[in-house]
This record gives structure tokens, sequence and C-alpha cells, in this order.
């Protein structure tokens, strides 16, 4: 009765307070909070998402994406297609209109020439662009006329809305970049902190990792939007602290990936002064095998190399084994709850790509243990599983987290009621993740027999994704243990059907053959073994009307809607 | 004492040259990348060239000596620019972040406002609650003012400040409502209200900081008085038919002070390297924070410069303590 009342309340809300103060800066202040706070409002010389999503209250792209995922105009008239002739028909090109009458901030047009502008911004090879990604495949960016550019691919793009789609693509003003383009780029101070942007809001104070000031865009396209005259955007302290400067003190009207323990997330809730909102992207925590022999006996530049082959991970049976012992669902309810959802997939969204197995949610303990024996393992005298008296031994690695923690205790708890002696690891993450060659303990050089991290793909195309599992993608010594192929998964039907798919332009034609990778990396082979399906959580305020969490782009991306419910 | 201060001053030089390599190779050699604050989904090539934009890459003397040649020739050059309005360091390469490829020193002087008003007046409030407590306490050992203080002390330096700082949130912001949880940097006093806006706002991290620098402070002041108590001076004043007042005040305190003052100097430096914790539980986002937010980046021009300022600072506090404590005391003599 209680929540229908709420909901009822909230939709009214929702349907009728937005006519009522439909008027730019009539709802005063907003104020945002970020538990790690934002370094730059250009999202080209960052890829933090904190500087990604507050950058894009200021720059916006040409195109963004809704919270369904769909591709929505934000600074052209219409999406291109190869119906209205926006997409040539041998998907080699693709002409976006620029809304007529369109203005910066400070009120000068905003032209095609921007948006060439941005593209050698970002490609110019001394800049260290970070969002370099979203303009690979590009062979020439065009100004048609004033209002019209033209992308042209060096081959067929089936997915063309990455250039100038989404928070991470944005266009700089060419007048205010001019001087910056390469090598310059990062002495742009003044530029980076205080862009001329097209969005709702611009900025007006940029405290470096603490706080930036925006007011309201006078020259916003929508004459009635932001509702809020001035936003503020504070930074610092953990995400327990965000939640509770919304969901207890009131201070803050929206904080940022508020990702706590459920327990804390139901407890807060009582506080009555807010709400978690979630959203699902496609965020994955998973458990990667090593297909490769780790083992330290092996002389340094062989361990974890395709040369040697993992002693027992290799059997399919061990790997569908581990994945079964594992109760997915306990593992969501003490590490996420509602942020959470277990999950088969590594592809779990959006929906055309996603497969519908859910083989592996149901723990099937027995079964597991008569996969091991079948294998030829059985159990010896201390309950460790042996075969050809060597014992079944893991070591299990992962970043240090709280939850990651909790992980890998239940998850080692399962493993030795099955008979599998389980060593656990934990490293910092700014070890783990660095990436850096000359460290054992990365997750790319993966000296352990399996570990956990989560890991996503930018924008709604899992194409560039599926194909880090290449079998010339495997980190090796050969190429300074670079590449996400961590498992060292090699398998020339995969690396043929990945060919396919970049082939393929029929949107249907592409998920059948995404969910099929998809499958024969987890359901057919478990050599990742998906375990949560991760969503966003973010808190905020009962006054604060307008909030759809989206992950399919920046999280702010429609402040220009926020109203203040009064 | 001038020649001494002189010889002492040229003998940093060294020390603090010595500092600043240790500093570099200990940050450098620290486990941790920039590049695991780049998300996953950035493909290795991109990676590649973010860290080749970062100068990250370049052999560690390079990065030494340019570091060497940014904090002593161009950061001083910037410095007399902004004062004088010439242009000397036009075109050099500062020190920059690479969180925010911004220039360092300018996100210092921009930090430098709220951890001095912050952890300066907790130090100061420190200071005044600390030197009557430890004076009386140690006047009346043993009483039950004595054991109060005592007690209160043992709390506030054992209890760590994220437990304090999260409990006084817990009552003042979450229950009660009277102090905000979070520092508002912005906030300009400007009139009465702003003015009483900011004092609430300092109320907790001051509180928990105070009480942590009083306890402290406060043994040593304790312990000072009585280790003078009982010396035969005070036995004679007292025989002269002196006053409590004056034996106490004049007499026992000043001989006290003397070992206190050089405590209370040496802890100024700390001042500047912020509370780190207190001021991520306030998110006063001061110096603390900032140098703990570039150590989790790898943000290593960042980690280099400040902590390299923080051991100038120590060095300097120590020769002004030393040379303090000849003044306070004039049988000590360097020369």
């Amino acid at each position: 009765m209680k929540l229908k009342t709420a909901l009822l309340g909230a939709a009214a809300t929702l349907a009728f307070a937005p006519a009522a103060f439909a008027e730019r800066g009539a709802d005063g202040n907003v104020k945002v909070l970020y538990s790690q706070a934002v370094s730059i409002m250009n999202a080209y010389l960052s890829s933090g998402t904190k500087d990604v999503e507050v950058g894009s209250l200021v720059l916006e792209p040409l195109a963004g994406f809704d919270q369904d995922g769909n591709v929505i105009p934000r600074l052209v008239t219409e999406i291109p297609s190869v119906e209205n002739g926006g997409i040539s028909e041998d998907l080699t090109t693709i002409t976006w209109k620029i809304t007529p009458g369109l203005v910066w901030s400070d009120g000068t047009p905003f032209t095609s020439a921007d948006a060439v502008f941005s593209y050698q911004y970002c490609t110019d090879p001394a800049g260290g662009c970070a969002q370099a990604a979203r303009y690979e495949g590009i062979e020439k960016v065009e100004a048609i006329d004033e209002l019209t550019v033209k992308i042209t691919w060096t081959a067929p793009k089936p997915n063309p809305f990455t250039a100038f789609v989404g928070g991470t693509s944005p266009i700089l003003q060419a007048a205010q970049f001019a001087n910056c383009l390469g090598a310059a780029a990062p002495t742009c101070t003044e530029q980076n902190f205080k862009p001329i942007g097209t969005g709702p809001f611009m900025v007006t104070d940029f405290k470096v990792n603490d706080v930036v000031e925006l007011a309201a865009n006078p020259n916003y396209r929508d004459p009635a939007k932001p509702a809020f005259a001035t936003m503020t955007v504070k930074g610092g302290g953990d995400a327990a602290g965000a939640a509770r400067a919304v969901m207890e003190t009131g201070e803050f009207d929206y904080a940022w990936n508020t990702q706590i323990n459920p327990e804390l997330q139901v407890q807060m809730e009582k506080g009555g002064k807010g709400q978690f909102v979630s959203a699902f992207g496609t965020l994955v925590e998973r458990i990667e095998m090593n297909l490769t022999n780790p083992s330290p006996d092996l002389p340094e530049g062989e361990r974890s190399t395709a040369a040697h082959p993992h002693p027992f991970l290799s059997d399919l049976r061990v790997r569908k084994a581990l994945s079964m012992a594992i109760d997915r669902a306990l593992l969501v309810e003490v590490g996420y709850g509602n942020a959470g959802q277990p999950t088969c997939n590594l592809v779990p969204a959006p929906a055309t790509f996603a497969s519908p197995n859910t083989d592996c949610i149901a723990q099937d303990m027995d079964g597991a243990k008569a996969l091991l024996d079948e294998a030829g393992w059985t159990v010896g005298a201390n309950g460790i599983r042996e075969k050809d008296g060597k014992p079944l031994k893991i070591l299990y690695q992962t970043s240090v987290n709280a939850v990651r923690q909790d992980f890998q205790a239940l998850i080692k708890g399962w493993w030795n009621e099955l008979g599998v002696d389980v060593e656990l690891k934990s490293i910092d993450g700014g070890v783990y993740f660095g990436g850096d060659p000359g460290s054992p303990d990365t997750f790319q050089k993966f000296y352990a027999d399996v570990e956990m991290y989560a890991n996503n793909f930018d924008g709604t195309d899992p194409e560039p994704y599926l194909a880090q599992y290449l079998c010339d993608k495997a980190p090796s010594p050969a190429n300074g243990w670079q590449g996400e192929n961590v498992n060292r998964f090699c398998d020339p039907a995969y690396d043929a059907l990945v060919a396919e798919l970049a082939a393929t332009r029929d949107m249907d034609k592409r998920g059948e053959i995404a969910i099929r990778l998809n499958e024969m990396l987890t359901k057919d082979s478990y050599v990742i073994v998906p375990l949560v399906h991760r969503g966003r959580l973010s808190a905020h305020s009962t006054t604060l009307g307008g909030v759809v969490l989206n992950t399919w782009d920046s999280e702010l991306w429609n402040a220009s809607d926020w109203f203040r419910i009064k | 004492m001038l020649t001494f201060t002189i010889r002492r001053l040229l003998l940093a030089i060294p020390t603090l040259l010595f500092i600043s390599l240790v500093i570099f190779l200990l940050v450098d050699f620290a486990p941790g990348s920039p590049m695991s604050q780049i998300p996953l989904t950035v493909p290795p090539e991109v990676r590649l060239k973010i860290i080749e934009a970062m100068g990250a890459n370049e052999p560690i003397f390079v990065r030494y000596l340019l570091w060497l040649k940014q904090f002593f020739y161009v950061e001083p050059l910037v410095l007399i620019d902004s004062i004088f309005g010439s242009s000397y360091s036009q075109g050099m390469q500062r020190i920059v972040s690479w969180q925010s490829r911004s220039p360092v020193m300018d996100i210092i002087v921009e930090r430098m406002p709220q951890t001095l008003t912050v952890v300066g007046s907790a130090y100061v409030i420190g200071v005044i609650i600390a030197v009557p407590i430890g004076i009386y306490s140690a006047y009346r050992q043993y009483s039950w003012f004595d054991q109060l203080g005592t007690f209160i002390a043992m709390i506030g330096f054992s209890v760590p400040t994220f437990f304090t700082g999260v409990v006084l949130i817990l009552v003042f912001s979450v229950n009660l409502g009277w102090f905000p949880s979070i520092y508002n940097t912005s906030l300009k006093v400007t009139d009465w209200d702003s003015f009483m806006l900011q004092v609430k706002q300092m109320a907790m991290p001051v509180a928990v900081l105070a009480l942590y620098n009083a306890s402290q402070i406060s043994r040593y002041m304790r312990s000072s008085m009585l280790d003078n108590l009982a010396q035969d001076y005070v036995r004679t004043a007292r025989a002269k038919g002196m006053s409590e007042r004056v034996v106490v005040l004049k007499h026992v305190l000043r001989n006290s002070l003397i070992p206190v003052v050089t405590v209370i100097a040496l802890g100024i430096p700390t001042i500047f390297g912020g509370a780190i914790i207190t001021e991520q539980v306030f998110k006063v986002n001061g110096l603390g924070a900032l140098l703990i937010n570039a150590i989790q980046g790898s943000d290593l021009p960042m980690v280099q410069t400040l902590t390299f300022i923080f051991a100038v600072l120590i060095v300097m506090f120590n020769l002004i303590a030393d040379v303090l404590y000849g003044m306070l005391d004039p049988r000590i003599r360097y020369d």
C-alpha cells in the first residue's frame, strides 16, 4: 500500500511538475556529489568516468544514447540511417545535419568546422587523446557545408555511432581550442577547466579534484531548460559518505555511484530523504580461467604463455565443475543487493546481443562433484582431489576490494566443498590494473590459475569487446604483456566468427553472431565464468525530479530535465 | 647564533637534494601505474599514447633532472612573474599533474587556504586547550581533574580520527542536523551569516583534530611541569614566601615551556601536510586529500612535489625549533 501510494505520487509529480515549473533557472541550485572528484572537464584528456560525465554537462556530442541504449539526437536534426540517406548504402559514410541556429554558450554559431576540429584534436598523434578508439577506422571527416558533417570510413562500418556519439566524444569549440592541438593539449589549462560548450550548463569556477561550480547556459537550445540556475558538483570522500549526504543528512541532491553493501542500502533508505536508483549496463564481474600454465617452476617468459597448457584447467570438465559449484544468487545478495543480478553471460545487454542462457544460475554441487569424478579427479586422503598424484590446487587472485574479498571467501568455501584446494591472493588495484610489464601481479600477466575482475564495453556494440578474445590478442612477452585475452583462449572457429561479425551489416544477424560468440566463451567452454551483472547504483534526493539513470551514456545525460519537486 | 643558522642552512641544501632523490626513487619504484586509472575499455594502443603524452615512459634520470629543473628554476620564475608581472617563464614547461593536466603549484596554492584554516585552527585550538590542562594536571597530580585529563587524552590519542569523525557526523549531522557533514570550499565569508556558516562547517573537523592535537600536547606539558615542580629552585621560591601563583606560572611554567615549544614548533609542518584522514572524511579537500588522491591515482609529479615541499618544511622547522631553544634557554649556545 505504502509503496503503491509512493509510486502514484512519484508518477503524478513526474507528469505535472515539468509543465508547472518550465522556466530556466527557476529552481535555484542543485548539488551533486561525486565520491571521485573531477580532475578535468575535457573528456579527450581523461578516461575517468567522473571527468567524462561532469564534462558532459558542458560539452555535448552530436548524438547520445538514451536509457535503453537507443541513439538520440542532441545537436543534429535527426539520426542518420540508410533509409533517410544519412548512411550510404555501402556503409562507408555517415552524414550528420546540425540543427540550424545552434549557438555555443558564448553566443557564437556552432558549425560543422567545430566537429571537424574535434576529430583533428583527438586523432593528433602527439595529443594522447584518451578517446581515440571512438575515431578508429575513419578515413576523413569533412565539413560539406556550415551545417553538414560527413565521416568517411576506411571500410564498411556496421556501427557508425562511435565518432561524435555519446559523452566520450563531445564537440570542442574550434575557436577556443585552436592553439591546443597535439603536444600543446595539456598546457591549455584554462580551456580544459572551463570549456565553452553547448550543454545545459557552463563552468563558472573549477577547483581541481574538489568542486565545479556551474551556471545555466543562457544560450541553451531549449529556452525553458535547465530548470536549475546553478549546479555544484562537489568531489571527494567515499561511496558511503556520498550516499549518507543524500539519504541521511539531505545536504546533497544527487550522489554518483553509491556502491555500498546491501545492508547499508536498506539502513540508509530508512532515512527517507532520498532513494537509490539502479540501472544495468554491460558490466560483468567474472572469473577468468587461465588456459596456460602459471607455475613458478617454468622459466620467466614461458610462464602463463601458450607454450605450456594448464595442467588441469585445460580440461573443460574441471572448468565447468568449478562454475557449477558457485551460487551466484547468494553472491549478489551478499555483495550488491539491488545493484546486481546473477548472470551466465559475458555480454549481458543490450537485448539484441544478450544470450538467453541461464544454465549456470542454479548451483549444482552434486553435479560438479560427479563431473570431477568423471574427469578422473578422485578425493584423496585429506579431502583434496587428486589425479596421477597431483592435487587439485588453485591460486585465485583479484584486486583489493571489500566485495571481491567476500566473493573470494564464499567461492573458496564452495570449491573446498568440491574437494579443491584454494589459495587466495588479493593485489592492490593500482598494480593489478596497472599493466606494468615488469610486475608479476598484473591481471594481464595472470600468474595464477583463476582471477576475478569486472569489465564492460563502451557503447552498445559488443564487437570490439568480443574481438578481444582472438588468438593473437593474448598477452605474452612478445607484445609486452598487453591485451585482454587473459585466458590465452584460442579457437580458430571463434576467430572466423569474429571476422564474420565484422562483415555483417544486418542487425539481427549481428545479434545472432554475438550471442554465439558469447556462448563459445561461456556456456560451451567455461573459459570465462560470469558471476554478477553489475548495475550502477546512484542516489537522489526525494525533492529532485526528472532523474533517469542511464548506463549507455553519461549518467548526467538528462541534467537539463532535472527539476525541484516542490 | 647567526653563524650557526647560516651553517645549518647551507647544510640543508645537500640534505634536501638527497631527500628529493630518495623521494623520487621511492615514488617511482612504488608499485602502481597511472595506467590503472584508465578503464579497461580503452584499447592498449591508446593507453600507450596516453602514457607517452604524459612523458611517463621517459627514463627515470631524465624525469628526475627535468623535475629538478622545473622545481628549482621554472617554478620560482613563475612565482616572480606572478608577483612582478614579468614574463621570464614564458613558454617554459611547468610541473604538470598527470591527473588534471594542470600545473601542480597552482593546485597546491588553491588548496592551501582550506588546509590552513581547518588544520591550522585545529592546531591553535589544540594548543590553547592543552597548555592549561597540562599545567593544572601536573599541579594537582592524581586529582580527579588529572585522572579525567589523562582519560580524555588517552581517548584522543588512541581512537583514530576516521572513527571520531564518522561518529561526529552520525550524531551532529545525521541525527541532530546541526552541522554540515561536507565542507563547502566555495563558501566566501562576506558577512555575519556566511561567517556563521564557515564556523559551522569547520566545527566538526576542527573538533576532531583539536582533540587529537590537544591530547598529545597536554601530555608533554604535564610531564614537563612535573619534572620542574620537583626541582630545588621551586622549593627555594616557596621558601622565599612567594605566592603559589607566582611559583607555578612564573618560575615553573617558563622552564617547563622550553621542551613544549619545541614540540609545538616541530608539529607546525604537519599542518601544511594536512590531515589526510580528517580531510577525506569531511571532504575538506585540502593538501592531505590532494596527496592521498595523487597517490591513489599514481600521479607521480604531484606526489613528488608535495612530499618534497613537506620535507623542506620539516627541515626548516627543525632549524627554527633549534634556534627557538637557544633563545628560550640562555644556557644553550651553539657557537
